[in-house]
């Protein structure tokens, strides 16, 4: 047994039991953040307080919402909206923050992509990130089932048909998923569960993962620079900050980090109390009704890019495009057969694959809102095959890339 | 030696009892997650052949789903009749032919709508087309909407059961099993 001593404050009585001093120099004062970013490496702490905000806001809601067919709606648009104190704040900041979660996620990837922050031992990093969008993903399409509006409802009845696998004809999964023949009450209280406790757990769990897998290689730097953490930080340690590269996580990058929060978090509340519609679907304030679809079914913007390369397609095809899109980002480090750890504007071919990349999906995102006519198909089937060829042309462009 | 290889055994015992009650709760949770006994037995349509106009659809309810049904009028009949795939899907009690079918799009599920003009239904979500016998004539469905389980009983027709008309229509693959 430890030889425990009589504790001379509240502090060494708790250090003795519990190292609050080690945990306290592991995760904070001595864990090492390069001098050399932007504010684009702030986005990690942005989300993490975003996910802060969803959960405490969650809790509020949680407290007035019946997971019922027949209750569900006016829980949420009467009962939490009209009656409850302060119910409009809960449900507009779940909203809003569920929308702008996922403009902050693809800021973060488009980050790591453009710094190649997923080489060099970084792997894991991108891996766990891009599953942490899969469960966001999940997470935020069964939050959106439980206002159980036309939207709701209709949002349902297309993702799980997409179980049915096309031309496979899985009728029988997708009743299993959803425990009945249409969307009704045992769909609704099984998302509920998922949206509130499973997906939740497995999101945490992950985003300890992320965290962990962030220790060993450490976070990236503006030119991929490989650097030598534990010279740095003694050269730090011995006073000497100005020469060292690197900088202490807390206080030293923690107080910018919390700048950047704090302009992100005004820009967060403006939407919050003046453009919170831009989050709530119109058509998601009629109850869910089985025998009437809305004229034009589209999923909330962060989706649109997925959903516009199945569109274009027949089923079959366009579930295979679909399910490509799905999955092919987390192949990434494996897909960029080049060693080169830079800032794409450095990286030859790399660069304008970027660029093409993140305009293809812009323009995927822009026609998936628009209705499936005309000219609006033809240029989200080309924006579609763009995608599907950027990634088949990756390997080659970064293989025959000279070395940096 | 011994004691690892009696370690061994443990583990091996402990493997073996935790696996047999893996497999039976992953069992469990899967029937739990299936359809209940009162979901499934949700009953049987009956609709009255009589009570439907020309050219005008009706929504009905079955299982949950909207089912359409649209009488023919004559110059209906006469265009369906220049297509034999047409003819096939149209169900005939006492003199009027009938289209019923699930209400659904075949690509993923949305309700398309119909336009009495054309004689044609549009699903907004994707943008395929059916004609009046809810063929498809454009892309993404894969194939007709499909049509549900009926008996025909006199002017009546019972929605569930399988009569003769529609085990036929199964057995030359003109609707698939819903």
């Amino acid at each position: 047994m430890a030889h425990f001593t009589k504790a001379t404050s509240v502090h060494d009585w708790l250090n003795q039991r519990l190292g609050i001093d080690t945990v306290r120099r592991v995760m904070a004062t001595e864990y090492w953040i390069p001098k050399n970013i932007n504010f684009l490496w702030a986005m990690g702490m942005v989300l993490a307080i975003t996910f802060g905000l969803l959960l405490v806001s969650g809790i509020f809601l949680l407290m007035y919402y019946q997971p019922n067919v027949a209750t569900a709606f006016d829980s949420v648009n009467y009962t939490i909206m009209r009656e409850v104190e302060f119910g409009w704040l809960w449900r507009h900041i779940h909203g809003v923050a569920a929308s702008v979660v996922f403009l902050i996620i693809y800021i973060h990837m488009f980050t790591g992509i453009y710094y190649g922050s997923y080489k060099k031992g970084r792997e894991m990093i991108w891996i766990s990130g891009m599953l942490l969008f899969v469960a966001f993903s999940a997470e935020a399409f069964s939050g959106y089932m439980l206002p159980w509006g036309q939207m709701s409802y209709w949002a349902g009845m297309v993702i799980t048909n997409l179980f049915a696998g096309g031309s496979l004809h899985a009728d029988g999964l997708v009743e299993w998923i959803r425990g009945d023949y249409v969307p009704a009450q045992a769909f609704l209280n099984r998302f509920f569960m998922l949206h509130v406790l499973l997906i939740p757990l497995a999101i945490l769990g992950l985003i300890g993962l992320h965290f962990g897998a962030l220790r060993i290689p450490h976070v990236n730097n503006q030119d991929g620079e490989e650097i030598d953490f534990e010279a740095e930080a003694a050269k730090y340690k011995a006073g000497d900050k100005k020469g060292s590269k690197v900088i202490a996580f807390v206080n030293d990058f923690m107080s910018k980090d919390m700048m950047v929060v704090g302009f992100y978090l005004i820009f967060f509340f403006y939407l919050v109390f003046f453009h919170y519609d831009f989050a709530m679907d119109p058509v998601n304030f009629d109850p869910a009704n089985g025998l009437k679809t809305p004229a034009h079914i589209y999923p909330e913007w962060y989706f649109l890019w997925s959903y516009e390369i199945l569109r274009p397609f027949s089923t079959d095809i366009g579930l295979i495009a679909f399910a490509f899109a799905q999955v092919i980002f987390v192949l990434l480090p494996f897909l960029d057969r080049s060693p080169n750890t830079v800032p794409a504007s450095r990286r030859g071919l790399f660069k304008y694959w970027f660029w093409a990349m993140l305009v293809d999906m812009i323009v995927l995102t822009a026609m998936g809102k628009l209705p499936p006519e005309g000219i609006f198909s033809t240029i989200g089937l080309y924006a579609a095959l763009t995608f599907i060829g950027l990634w088949i042309i990756l390997p080659f462009i970064t293989k025959s890339e000279k070395k940096a | 030696m011994k004691d690892i290889s009696r370690r061994g055994f443990m583990g091996k015992a402990f493997g073996a009892v935790a696996g047999v009650g893996a497999v039976a709760s992953l069992y469990a949770m899967k029937k739990s997650w299936d359809p209940l006994p009162s979901v499934k037995a949700a009953g049987f349509t009956t609709l009255d052949m009589s009570d439907y106009k020309d050219n005008e659809l009706v929504t009905e309810k079955w299982r949950g789903k909207p089912i359409f049904v649209l009488k023919q009028n004559a110059e209906m009949v006469e265009t369906a009749k220049k297509n034999p795939k047409d003819m096939e899907r149209l169900i005939k009690v006492g003199e009027s032919y009938y289209m019923i079918c699930v209400g659904l799009c075949t690509h993923l599920g949305c309700i398309p709508g119909y336009n009495p003009e054309e004689k044609s239904f549009l699903c907004a979500c994707h943008g395929g087309m059916y004609d009046a016998t809810a063929l498809v004539t454009k892309a993404p469905p894969p194939r007709g909407l499909d049509i549900p389980p009926f008996k025909i009983d006199g002017t009546k027709m019972v929605l569930g059961e399988e009569g003769p008309e529609y085990k036929k229509m199964l057995e030359s693959g003109v609707t698939l099993k819903v």
